[in-house]
């Protein structure tokens, strides 16, 4: 009988389950987000606790059968929140530990070629965060972006942004999953924030952000006009570049 | 500084430096140092496109558009009556660090028209770079134009600052050259441009030894070509593109379909059509060469002159070469797949890593994201069911044109959409 296994969200929550199934050694299951689940009408739901020292052994068992590209497949597809991709990780994983070879490059096997796909959309989005975050300075001398990104991209950005802005504070904020990046000259931290009742995010208030900085949007919308070329014009490609879901976070595309 | 001066000169310098493509900020192994800002290292980042599909990765602007010089091709020329305007040192370094600070750019793509001399103007160039180096420690990207004639002792200097230098040789021929650009010659454009390569083997050579050798342009040179502005064939281009990623170990060669902009009897006139289907094909001609083991007179020769323009250089080539095909999916060397049309390199590493686990068939192929419709005409797979009427080169041309007919009707350009 189909067992439904809930755990807490996270990837720590997502192995600790999978180290439960492994040891009752249960065939038939169903893993669901805490937040989502929907219940069994004839199985019973079990609720997972996490455990640190569960999810490392089942990790450690995966870093002896798959590289680095495999675990990244892993780790990507599990930030993806696809519906049910719990589920497709068990049965990959599962595959791995029965398999001898390392399977992480059999693209004829669906499995890992729809593992394949759904990091290649992650690591895409990823790609996109880098690319279009837009940081505005406020009063404090804080550089703040805000994003809606379609996967839970966050924990792949701390790196990039650390490394390259070492000399300035700044906050990556995902107004939908309601968290947040903050780098504090020393290191990254996640944050939750609170923001004031009706605060627009495609807005530069000057009541939160430095005199200049409306000024250094217009110079930069200036630039993007400036550097186009009329007579070269091709919005089908620039739309499928810059598809228009993320324009309302670009300076260069908003009015002023 | 102010803030409406500094918007006007944007504008005109902007405008001015946009007709040079190359905006690609990768290739640097820059790296933050100090805590400092930024981080040039691996692939560049497009932080947004222009309207036109272009990636922006660089704050790209003309120090100053005065010039001394008149290329029949650009608008900055001396003759023609446009708006002058010149950025102070200090006005690029905090515009640059401004945008830079806000994830707007990867860094700053400075050239400039030549005002007094060539020395005088890469003198000023260095200046901006030494000092966003030096004062502000900044590691993201810096490319400088290296400028016709400037001296050795200027190029060294450039070198330990950028990390892209390029001299853009527009004409690809000498007589087009003389034509267009009379003030110039080809010696000047060559002068830095060897310099540069001489410093950069000596630098890989150094730092063997001592790990501490400063760095020197470490994402190497480029050059730019003008496509269709003075009659010249794509063999002629392929040929002078050859020859300076030979003999100058360029990084990358840019293609720049010419975009009219004077009535000058010389050159097409205002109005006419960018080619930008052409340059397209010179571009997919010049993926081949670098990336799909191909040599040039493969692609172009003096039979063979002009490129296709409604097939794209590979399919070409395999219809004039029919008698290497079909190809084995499941026994093919790499060099023999990614000859085929319709598989790009990713679909040929994932071929070659999918075939050890089993013997492919089309419906692996197709899973895999294989252009079908193109390569089915080149291939044989573990399958009985293949292509097995003997088509003539014509016929499959007629047949595949059929099948993408959409893809080949919108004729616009795009580089980083090759084989698609
Ligand atoms: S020297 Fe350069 S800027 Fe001056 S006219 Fe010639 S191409 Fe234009």
């Amino acid at each position: 009988m189909q067992k439904v296994l809930s755990y807490d969200g996270t990837f720590e929550g997502f192995l600790s389950t999978v180290f439960k199934v492994y040891e009752e050694k249960l065939s038939q299951v169903d893993i669901q987000r805490e937040s989502n689940v929907q219940g069994s009408f004839f199985g019973a739901t079990e609720e997972i606790i996490t455990n640190k020292t569960h999810a490392d052994r089942v990790w450690k068992g995966l870093q002896k059968k798959l590289t680095s590209y495999g675990r990244n497949q892993l780790y990507y597809s599990f930030l993806s929140e696809m519906d049910s991709i719990e589920n497709t990780l068990l049965d990959y994983i599962r595959q791995v530990f029965d398999t001898t070879e390392n399977i992480e490059k059999d693209f004829s096997n669906s499995t890992v070629l729809k593992l394949s796909k759904i990091t290649r959309s992650v690591g895409r989005e990823k790609h996109r965060m880098e690319a279009f975050v837009r940081f505005k300075l406020t009063k404090d001398g804080l550089y703040f972006a805000n994003v809606a990104p379609d996967f839970n991209v966050l924990p792949l950005l701390a790196k990039h942004f650390k490394s390259r802005y070492a000399d300035q504070k700044w906050v990556i904020y995902d107004i939908q999953r309601n968290y947040g990046l903050h780098y504090n000259l020393e290191h990254v931290e996640t944050i939750v924030m609170e923001f004031p009742k009706h605060f627009d995010f495609t807005k530069t208030s000057e009541d939160f952000f430095a005199k200049e900085e409306l000024e250094f949007q217009e110079l930069w919308q200036n630039y993007f006009k400036s550097t186009n070329i009329e007579s070269r014009k091709n919005m089908l490609l620039h739309v499928r570049h810059v598809p228009k879901r993320y324009w309302k976070y670009l300076s260069e595309k908003q009015p002023f | 500084m102010s803030f409406e001066r500094i918007k006007e000169k944007l504008s005109i310098l902007a405008d001015a430096a946009k007709y040079d493509v190359s905006c690609a900020s990768s290739g640097s192994d820059r790296t933050n140092k100090n805590k400092g800002l930024g981080d040039a290292k691996g692939m560049g980042i497009c932080h947004t496109y222009t309207e036109d599909g272009r990636c922006v990765s660089l704050l790209k602007i003309l120090l100053t558009n005065h010039c001394i010089f008149d290329c029949a091709y650009c608008v900055t020329r001396k003759s023609n009556d446009i708006k002058r305007a010149a950025f102070k040192v200090q006005e690029v370094v905090d515009l640059t660090i401004n945008f830079y600070r806000r994830n707007y750019i990867e860094g700053l793509f400075l050239s400039s028209g030549i005002f007094k001399n060539a020395d005088y103007t890469m003198e000023r160039l260095v200046a901006v770079a030494k000092r966003l180096r030096l004062e502000e420690n900044f590691n993201g990207y810096i490319h400088l134009k290296s400028i016709p004639g400037a001296s050795d002792e200027l190029m060294r200097e450039a070198g330990l600052y950028a990390d892209r230098l390029s001299v853009n040789i527009e004409i690809p021929t000498r007589e087009g050259l003389k034509r267009l650009a009379p003030d110039k010659k080809r010696e000047d454009f060559i002068k830095p441009m060897k310099k540069v390569t001489q410093e950069i083997i000596q630098y890989k050579a150094e730092k063997k030894i001592i790990k501490s050798t400063p760095k020197y342009a470490p994402a190497g040179q480029s050059t730019q070509m003008i496509i269709g502005a003075s009659g010249e064939n794509d063999y002629q281009i392929m040929t002078a593109s050859n020859f300076f990623y030979k003999k100058f170990n360029l990084k990358r060669v840019y293609y720049s379909g010419y975009v009219p902009i004077s009535y000058d009897s010389r050159l097409p006139q205002i109005g006419s059509e960018v080619p930008m289907l052409r340059e397209n094909r010179l571009y997919q001609t010049d993926w081949l060469m670098r990336f799909y083991g191909f040599h040039i007179h493969e692609i172009v020769n003096e039979t063979h002159q002009h490129l296709d323009l409604d097939i794209d250089p590979k399919l070409s080539w395999a219809l004039r070469n029919i008698h290497e095909f079909p190809v084995d999916v499941n026994r093919a060397n790499k060099r023999m797949l990614a000859r085929v049309p319709g598989l790009g390199m990713t679909s040929v590493y994932k071929i070659l890593n999918a075939r050890k686990f089993r013997q492919l068939n089309w419906e692996h192929l197709k899973r895999l994201g294989v252009a079908l419709n193109r390569a089915k005409y080149f291939l044989i797979c573990n399958s009985n069911d293949f292509e097995r009427r003997d088509l003539a080169p014509d016929k499959i041309k007629g047949l595949i044109l059929q099948n993408s007919k959409s893809k080949f009707r919108n004729a616009t350009s795009n580089q980083l959409n090759l084989f698609g």
